[in-house]
Protein backbone atom coordinates (compact mmCIF):
# COMPACT_ATOMS: atom_id res chain seq x y z
CA UNK A 1 0.00 0.00 0.00
CA UNK A 2 2.45 2.30 1.13
CA UNK A 3 4.33 1.35 -1.69
CA UNK A 4 1.55 2.34 -4.34
CA UNK A 5 1.07 5.30 -3.10
CA UNK A 6 4.36 6.76 -3.07
CA UNK A 7 5.07 5.12 -7.09
CA UNK A 8 1.28 7.70 -7.85
CA UNK A 9 2.86 10.27 -5.62
CA UNK A 10 6.06 9.93 -7.93
CA UNK A 11 4.45 9.48 -11.13
CA UNK A 12 2.24 13.05 -10.31
CA UNK A 13 5.12 14.82 -9.25
CA UNK A 14 7.24 14.03 -12.55
CA UNK A 15 4.47 14.44 -14.92
CA UNK A 16 3.29 18.18 -13.22
CA UNK A 17 7.54 18.89 -13.43
CA UNK A 18 7.45 17.53 -17.41
CA UNK A 19 4.45 19.69 -18.75
CA UNK A 20 6.18 22.57 -16.39
CA UNK A 21 8.84 22.18 -18.48
CA UNK A 22 7.73 21.83 -21.99
CA UNK A 23 5.17 24.77 -21.59
CA UNK A 24 8.37 26.77 -20.70
CA UNK A 25 10.03 25.42 -23.72
CA UNK A 26 6.87 26.28 -25.76
CA UNK A 27 7.02 29.73 -24.68
CA UNK A 28 10.77 30.15 -25.51
CA UNK A 29 10.35 28.42 -28.65
CA UNK A 30 7.26 30.80 -29.65
CA UNK A 31 9.53 33.97 -29.15
CA UNK A 32 12.88 32.18 -30.47
CA UNK A 33 10.98 31.51 -33.90
CA UNK A 34 8.66 34.79 -34.49
CA UNK A 35 12.09 36.98 -33.61
CA UNK A 36 13.93 34.90 -35.68
CA UNK A 37 11.59 36.29 -38.83
CA UNK A 38 11.78 39.74 -37.09
CA UNK A 39 15.72 39.63 -36.72
CA UNK A 40 15.70 38.85 -40.73
CA UNK A 41 13.63 41.66 -41.83
CA UNK A 42 14.23 44.29 -39.65
CA UNK A 43 18.63 43.15 -37.75
CA UNK A 44 20.02 41.35 -40.52
CA UNK A 45 20.76 43.70 -43.12
CA UNK A 46 22.79 45.68 -40.61
CA UNK A 47 23.64 42.76 -38.27
CA UNK A 48 24.23 39.98 -41.14
CA UNK A 49 22.87 36.53 -40.89
CA UNK A 50 25.35 35.25 -38.97
CA UNK A 51 25.46 38.27 -36.71
CA UNK A 52 29.00 38.94 -38.33
CA UNK A 53 28.31 42.77 -38.05
CA UNK A 54 30.35 44.64 -40.30
CA UNK A 55 34.09 45.45 -40.00
CA UNK A 56 34.38 48.58 -37.83
CA UNK A 57 31.36 49.98 -38.44
CA UNK A 58 28.49 47.73 -36.86
CA UNK A 59 28.68 45.58 -34.16
CA UNK A 60 28.93 41.94 -34.16
CA UNK A 61 25.91 39.88 -32.08
CA UNK A 62 28.20 37.19 -31.31
CA UNK A 63 29.62 38.91 -28.06
CA UNK A 64 27.82 37.02 -25.35
CA UNK A 65 29.82 38.95 -22.33
CA UNK A 66 28.57 42.28 -23.71
CA UNK A 67 24.83 40.74 -24.31
CA UNK A 68 25.12 39.51 -20.73
CA UNK A 69 26.59 42.32 -19.24
CA UNK A 70 24.13 44.67 -20.82
CA UNK A 71 21.16 42.89 -20.82
CA UNK A 72 19.02 44.97 -18.76
CA UNK A 73 19.66 48.08 -21.60
CA UNK A 74 19.14 45.55 -24.72
CA UNK A 75 15.65 46.61 -25.00
CA UNK A 76 16.03 50.31 -24.94
CA UNK A 77 19.16 50.00 -26.94
CA UNK A 78 16.47 48.41 -29.84
CA UNK A 79 13.28 50.62 -29.22
CA UNK A 80 15.36 53.69 -29.15
CA UNK A 81 18.41 53.46 -31.15
CA UNK A 82 21.91 53.41 -29.79
CA UNK A 83 24.58 55.84 -30.23
CA UNK A 84 27.59 55.82 -27.59
CA UNK A 85 30.94 54.54 -28.03
CA UNK A 86 30.97 50.86 -27.12
CA UNK A 87 33.57 47.95 -27.12
CA UNK A 88 32.14 44.32 -28.38
CA UNK A 89 34.46 41.83 -29.08
CA UNK A 90 37.15 43.59 -27.50
CA UNK A 91 36.86 46.18 -30.29
CA UNK A 92 35.44 49.96 -30.27
CA UNK A 93 32.16 50.60 -32.10
CA UNK A 94 30.97 53.98 -32.34
CA UNK A 95 27.93 53.96 -35.02
CA UNK A 96 24.37 55.11 -34.73
CA UNK A 97 21.77 52.00 -34.48
CA UNK A 98 18.21 54.00 -35.54
CA UNK A 99 15.22 53.20 -33.68
CA UNK A 100 13.55 49.97 -34.64
CA UNK A 101 10.24 50.84 -34.19
CA UNK A 102 9.23 47.45 -32.45
CA UNK A 103 6.49 46.70 -30.12
CA UNK A 104 7.06 45.64 -27.06
CA UNK A 105 6.75 42.11 -27.14
CA UNK A 106 8.59 41.95 -30.56
CA UNK A 107 11.36 43.48 -29.05
CA UNK A 108 11.33 40.81 -26.29
CA UNK A 109 11.07 38.49 -29.39
CA UNK A 110 14.27 39.47 -31.24
CA UNK A 111 16.50 39.65 -28.02
CA UNK A 112 14.99 36.23 -27.26
CA UNK A 113 16.62 35.13 -30.73
CA UNK A 114 19.62 37.30 -30.79
CA UNK A 115 20.62 36.01 -26.93
CA UNK A 116 20.05 32.49 -28.23
CA UNK A 117 22.25 32.22 -31.40
CA UNK A 118 25.00 32.96 -32.88
CA UNK A 119 26.82 31.23 -29.97
CA UNK A 120 24.56 33.02 -27.33
CA UNK A 121 22.56 31.05 -24.43
CA UNK A 122 21.11 33.34 -22.29
CA UNK A 123 17.76 32.42 -22.39
CA UNK A 124 13.78 33.88 -22.48
CA UNK A 125 13.53 37.59 -22.48
CA UNK A 126 10.12 38.16 -21.75
CA UNK A 127 7.58 40.35 -22.53
CA UNK A 128 7.09 41.80 -18.89
CA UNK A 129 11.25 41.99 -18.45
CA UNK A 130 10.80 44.37 -21.41
CA UNK A 131 8.40 46.29 -20.47
CA UNK A 132 10.10 47.15 -17.08
CA UNK A 133 13.28 47.74 -18.39
CA UNK A 134 11.71 50.37 -21.41
CA UNK A 135 10.37 52.37 -18.16
CA UNK A 136 13.79 53.33 -17.45
CA UNK A 137 15.48 53.91 -20.86
CA UNK A 138 17.14 57.29 -20.75
CA UNK B 1 40.66 -1.53 -78.14
CA UNK B 2 36.60 -0.72 -78.04
CA UNK B 3 37.19 1.10 -74.81
CA UNK B 4 39.90 2.70 -76.06
CA UNK B 5 38.30 4.41 -79.23
CA UNK B 6 35.45 4.81 -76.66
CA UNK B 7 37.36 7.10 -74.54
CA UNK B 8 39.32 8.42 -77.44
CA UNK B 9 35.91 10.08 -77.90
CA UNK B 10 35.31 10.98 -74.98
CA UNK B 11 38.73 12.72 -74.66
CA UNK B 12 37.84 14.43 -78.01
CA UNK B 13 33.84 15.57 -77.46
CA UNK B 14 35.21 16.38 -74.13
CA UNK B 15 38.24 19.11 -76.35
CA UNK B 16 35.41 20.30 -78.31
CA UNK B 17 33.38 21.31 -75.50
CA UNK B 18 35.97 23.03 -73.99
CA UNK B 19 36.92 24.93 -77.10
CA UNK B 20 33.36 26.16 -77.64
CA UNK B 21 33.12 27.00 -73.83
CA UNK B 22 35.81 29.58 -74.48
CA UNK B 23 33.35 31.62 -76.61
CA UNK B 24 30.50 31.28 -74.55
CA UNK B 25 31.88 32.51 -71.88
CA UNK B 26 32.65 35.51 -73.11
CA UNK B 27 30.79 37.81 -70.68
CA UNK B 28 27.62 40.07 -72.75
CA UNK B 29 28.24 43.60 -73.72
CA UNK B 30 25.48 45.30 -71.90
CA UNK B 31 23.56 49.08 -73.24
CA UNK B 32 22.50 50.42 -76.09
CA UNK B 33 24.77 49.71 -79.42
CA UNK B 34 25.17 51.60 -82.58
CA UNK B 35 26.41 50.74 -86.04
CA UNK B 36 28.73 53.48 -87.42
CA UNK B 37 30.48 53.32 -90.63
CA UNK B 38 33.21 54.90 -90.99
CA UNK B 39 35.88 54.77 -93.92
CA UNK B 40 39.33 53.51 -93.23
CA UNK B 41 42.39 53.64 -95.97
CA UNK B 42 39.62 54.80 -98.17
CA UNK B 43 37.56 51.50 -97.74
CA UNK B 44 33.96 51.87 -95.92
CA UNK B 45 33.81 49.70 -92.89
CA UNK B 46 30.92 49.06 -90.22
CA UNK B 47 31.87 49.29 -86.69
CA UNK B 48 29.51 48.72 -83.12
CA UNK B 49 30.01 51.44 -80.77
CA UNK B 50 28.99 50.42 -77.25
CA UNK B 51 27.92 52.42 -74.95
CA UNK B 52 30.62 53.06 -72.39
CA UNK B 53 31.03 55.18 -69.22
CA UNK B 54 30.88 58.50 -70.01
CA UNK B 55 33.53 61.31 -68.29
CA UNK B 56 32.81 62.03 -64.33
CA UNK B 57 34.45 64.64 -62.02
CA UNK B 58 34.91 63.48 -58.45
CA UNK B 59 37.17 63.56 -55.52
CA UNK B 60 38.13 60.13 -53.76
CA UNK B 61 38.52 59.36 -50.01
CA UNK B 62 42.23 60.89 -49.63
CA UNK B 63 40.83 64.11 -51.43
CA UNK B 64 42.15 63.66 -54.63
CA UNK B 65 40.69 63.98 -57.92
CA UNK B 66 39.34 60.89 -59.53
CA UNK B 67 37.72 61.10 -63.19
CA UNK B 68 37.16 58.79 -65.91
CA UNK B 69 40.69 58.77 -67.00
CA UNK B 70 42.18 57.82 -63.17
CA UNK B 71 40.29 53.73 -64.13
CA UNK B 72 42.36 53.76 -67.38
CA UNK B 73 43.82 50.18 -67.34
CA UNK B 74 41.35 48.92 -65.14
CA UNK B 75 38.50 46.63 -65.00
CA UNK B 76 35.78 48.28 -61.82
CA UNK B 77 32.83 47.49 -60.19
CA UNK B 78 30.75 49.97 -59.66
CA UNK B 79 28.46 50.54 -56.68
CA UNK B 80 25.94 53.85 -55.47
CA UNK B 81 25.72 54.01 -52.02
CA UNK B 82 25.64 56.83 -48.58
CA UNK B 83 27.19 56.41 -45.74
CA UNK B 84 24.54 56.46 -42.94
CA UNK B 85 21.88 53.90 -45.33
CA UNK B 86 20.13 52.38 -42.95
CA UNK B 87 18.68 49.74 -45.59
CA UNK B 88 20.48 47.82 -48.11
CA UNK B 89 24.24 49.42 -47.70
CA UNK B 90 25.17 47.21 -45.33
CA UNK B 91 24.84 44.46 -47.05
CA UNK B 92 25.80 45.45 -50.41
CA UNK B 93 29.26 46.59 -48.67
CA UNK B 94 29.46 43.36 -46.31
CA UNK B 95 29.61 40.96 -49.94
CA UNK B 96 31.70 43.81 -51.97
CA UNK B 97 34.27 43.44 -49.02
CA UNK B 98 34.35 39.62 -50.50
CA UNK B 99 35.44 41.24 -53.59
CA UNK B 100 37.93 43.45 -52.23
CA UNK B 101 39.41 40.94 -50.55
CA UNK B 102 39.32 38.61 -53.67
CA UNK B 103 41.29 40.91 -56.01
CA UNK B 104 43.31 43.57 -53.52
CA UNK B 105 46.25 41.78 -54.49
CA UNK B 106 46.10 42.16 -57.99
CA UNK B 107 46.59 45.77 -59.46
CA UNK B 108 44.13 45.31 -62.09
CA UNK B 109 40.27 45.49 -60.65
CA UNK B 110 39.12 48.36 -58.35
CA UNK B 111 35.89 49.33 -56.72
CA UNK B 112 34.28 52.81 -57.02
CA UNK B 113 31.89 53.72 -54.85
CA UNK B 114 29.37 56.41 -55.53
CA UNK B 115 28.02 58.85 -52.94
CA UNK B 116 24.32 59.94 -53.76
CA UNK B 117 24.24 62.29 -50.81
CA UNK B 118 27.63 64.33 -51.47
CA UNK B 119 25.86 66.82 -48.73
CA UNK B 120 26.77 64.62 -45.95
CA UNK B 121 29.29 62.07 -47.42
CA UNK B 122 32.37 64.86 -47.19
CA UNK B 123 35.90 63.93 -47.54
CA UNK B 124 36.46 63.22 -44.39
CA UNK B 125 33.01 61.18 -43.80
CA UNK B 126 34.00 59.03 -46.78
CA UNK B 127 38.03 58.06 -45.10
CA UNK B 128 36.26 57.82 -41.90
CA UNK B 129 33.71 55.10 -43.69
CA UNK B 130 36.60 53.67 -45.45
CA UNK B 131 38.91 53.55 -42.63
CA UNK B 132 36.42 51.80 -40.85
CA UNK B 133 35.54 49.44 -43.35
CA UNK B 134 39.28 48.51 -43.04
CA UNK B 135 39.75 49.88 -46.66
CA UNK B 136 43.76 51.15 -47.31
CA UNK B 137 45.34 51.62 -51.06
CA UNK B 138 43.92 52.51 -53.95
CA UNK B 139 41.62 49.12 -54.44
CA UNK B 140 38.81 50.93 -53.07
CA UNK B 141 37.28 54.20 -53.41
CA UNK B 142 34.55 56.48 -52.30
CA UNK B 143 33.53 59.06 -54.25
CA UNK B 144 31.91 62.45 -53.84
CA UNK B 145 30.77 64.57 -56.45
CA UNK B 146 27.91 67.18 -57.72
CA UNK B 147 24.84 65.52 -56.70
CA UNK B 148 22.48 66.08 -60.23
CA UNK B 149 26.24 64.90 -62.08
CA UNK B 150 26.20 61.53 -59.60
CA UNK B 151 22.13 60.95 -60.38
CA UNK B 152 23.03 61.33 -64.13
CA UNK B 153 26.20 59.07 -64.06
CA UNK B 154 23.93 56.50 -62.16
CA UNK B 155 21.47 56.18 -65.29
CA UNK B 156 25.07 55.67 -67.52
CA UNK B 157 25.73 53.01 -65.09
CA UNK B 158 22.02 51.23 -65.80
CA UNK B 159 21.12 52.15 -61.73
CA UNK B 160 18.22 54.14 -60.96
CA UNK B 161 18.55 56.74 -58.04
CA UNK B 162 16.34 59.39 -56.52
CA UNK B 163 15.78 61.14 -53.32
CA UNK B 164 12.66 60.06 -51.34
CA UNK B 165 11.81 61.59 -47.51
CA UNK B 166 9.85 58.67 -47.18
CA UNK B 167 12.32 55.93 -47.99
CA UNK B 168 14.38 54.76 -44.98
CA UNK B 169 17.47 57.21 -45.03
CA UNK B 170 15.85 59.86 -47.64
CA UNK B 171 16.99 57.74 -50.83
CA UNK B 172 16.07 55.08 -52.98
CA UNK B 173 18.15 53.31 -55.26
CA UNK B 174 19.22 49.93 -56.65
CA UNK B 175 21.93 47.66 -55.28
CA UNK B 176 23.16 46.80 -57.92
CA UNK B 177 27.10 46.46 -58.94
CA UNK B 178 28.40 47.16 -62.04
CA UNK B 179 30.81 45.39 -63.91
CA UNK B 180 33.18 47.74 -66.58
CA UNK B 181 35.80 46.95 -68.82
CA UNK B 182 39.08 48.24 -69.19
CA UNK B 183 37.26 50.35 -72.70
CA UNK B 184 35.00 51.46 -69.65
CA UNK B 185 31.37 49.27 -71.54
CA UNK B 186 29.03 47.51 -69.26
CA UNK B 187 29.98 43.50 -68.87
CA UNK B 188 27.73 42.92 -66.06
CA UNK B 189 25.23 43.76 -63.16
CA UNK B 190 24.62 42.08 -59.99
CA UNK B 191 22.44 42.22 -57.36
CA UNK B 192 25.08 43.51 -54.59
CA UNK B 193 22.77 42.47 -51.59
CA UNK B 194 22.57 39.00 -53.00
CA UNK B 195 25.67 37.01 -52.10
CA UNK B 196 25.03 34.17 -54.83
CA UNK B 197 25.72 36.69 -57.01
CA UNK B 198 28.23 38.63 -55.98
CA UNK B 199 29.79 35.00 -56.24
CA UNK B 200 29.19 35.43 -59.79
CA UNK B 201 30.59 38.96 -60.17
CA UNK B 202 34.10 37.19 -58.86
CA UNK B 203 33.90 34.62 -61.04
CA UNK B 204 33.07 37.33 -64.36
CA UNK B 205 36.23 39.27 -63.03
CA UNK B 206 38.53 36.64 -63.41
CA UNK B 207 36.93 35.48 -66.88
CA UNK B 208 36.93 39.11 -67.72
CA UNK B 209 40.89 39.40 -66.33
CA UNK B 210 41.79 36.37 -68.97
CA UNK B 211 39.66 37.92 -71.77
CA UNK B 212 42.32 37.73 -75.08
CA UNK B 213 43.46 41.27 -76.03
CA UNK B 214 42.10 40.75 -79.66
CA UNK B 215 38.44 40.30 -78.51
CA UNK B 216 39.08 43.83 -76.33
CA UNK B 217 40.25 45.58 -79.23
CA UNK B 218 37.29 47.60 -80.28
C1 LIG C 1 20.97 50.46 -39.66
C2 LIG C 1 21.77 49.40 -39.13
C3 LIG C 1 21.25 48.64 -37.90
C4 LIG C 1 20.06 47.96 -37.77
C5 LIG C 1 18.94 47.84 -38.77
C6 LIG C 1 20.12 47.35 -36.46
N1 LIG C 1 21.28 47.67 -35.83
FE1 LIG C 1 21.85 47.06 -33.95
N2 LIG C 1 23.47 48.25 -34.08
C7 LIG C 1 23.87 48.99 -35.18
C8 LIG C 1 25.03 49.79 -34.83
C9 LIG C 1 25.78 50.71 -35.77
C10 LIG C 1 25.30 49.52 -33.48
C11 LIG C 1 26.41 50.16 -32.63
C12 LIG C 1 25.95 51.52 -32.17
C13 LIG C 1 27.01 52.28 -31.42
O1 LIG C 1 28.20 52.08 -31.70
O2 LIG C 1 26.65 53.10 -30.57
C14 LIG C 1 24.33 48.53 -33.04
C15 LIG C 1 24.30 47.94 -31.76
C16 LIG C 1 23.47 46.90 -31.39
C17 LIG C 1 23.56 46.16 -30.15
C18 LIG C 1 24.56 46.35 -29.04
C19 LIG C 1 25.95 45.97 -29.43
C20 LIG C 1 26.11 44.53 -29.84
O3 LIG C 1 26.60 44.30 -30.96
O4 LIG C 1 25.75 43.61 -29.08
C21 LIG C 1 22.55 45.24 -30.15
C22 LIG C 1 22.22 44.21 -29.07
C23 LIG C 1 21.83 45.42 -31.39
N3 LIG C 1 22.42 46.42 -32.11
C24 LIG C 1 20.72 44.67 -31.75
C25 LIG C 1 19.94 44.95 -32.87
C26 LIG C 1 18.68 44.30 -33.15
C27 LIG C 1 18.03 43.23 -32.29
C28 LIG C 1 18.22 44.85 -34.30
C29 LIG C 1 16.90 44.55 -35.02
C30 LIG C 1 15.70 44.86 -34.27
C31 LIG C 1 19.21 45.82 -34.77
N4 LIG C 1 20.23 45.85 -33.87
C32 LIG C 1 19.10 46.55 -35.94
C33 LIG C 1 23.26 49.01 -36.41
C34 LIG C 1 22.00 48.46 -36.67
Amino acid sequence: MKFKIIAILFIAVTAAVYSCQSDEKLEFMRYYTTGQELYKTRCQNCHGAQGEGLAALIPPLTDSIYLKTNRNKLACYVKNGLKLPIMVNGKPFNGEMPPSGLAPVEIAQVLTYVQNNFGNHLGLHSVEKVNKELESCN
Amino acid sequence: MKALILSACCLLGLAACNTSDKSDNLLPIYGNREAVTKTVNGKTVTDTVYHTIPDFETVNQYGKKITRKSLDGSIYVADFFFTSCPSICPIMHRNMLKVYDEFKKSGNVKIVSYSIDPRHDSVAVLKNYADKMGITGNNWWFLQGDKQAIYKLAESYLVAVMEDNKAPGGYVHQGYFVLIDKQKRIRGSYDGTNPEQVANLIKDIKLLQTEPQSMIAQ
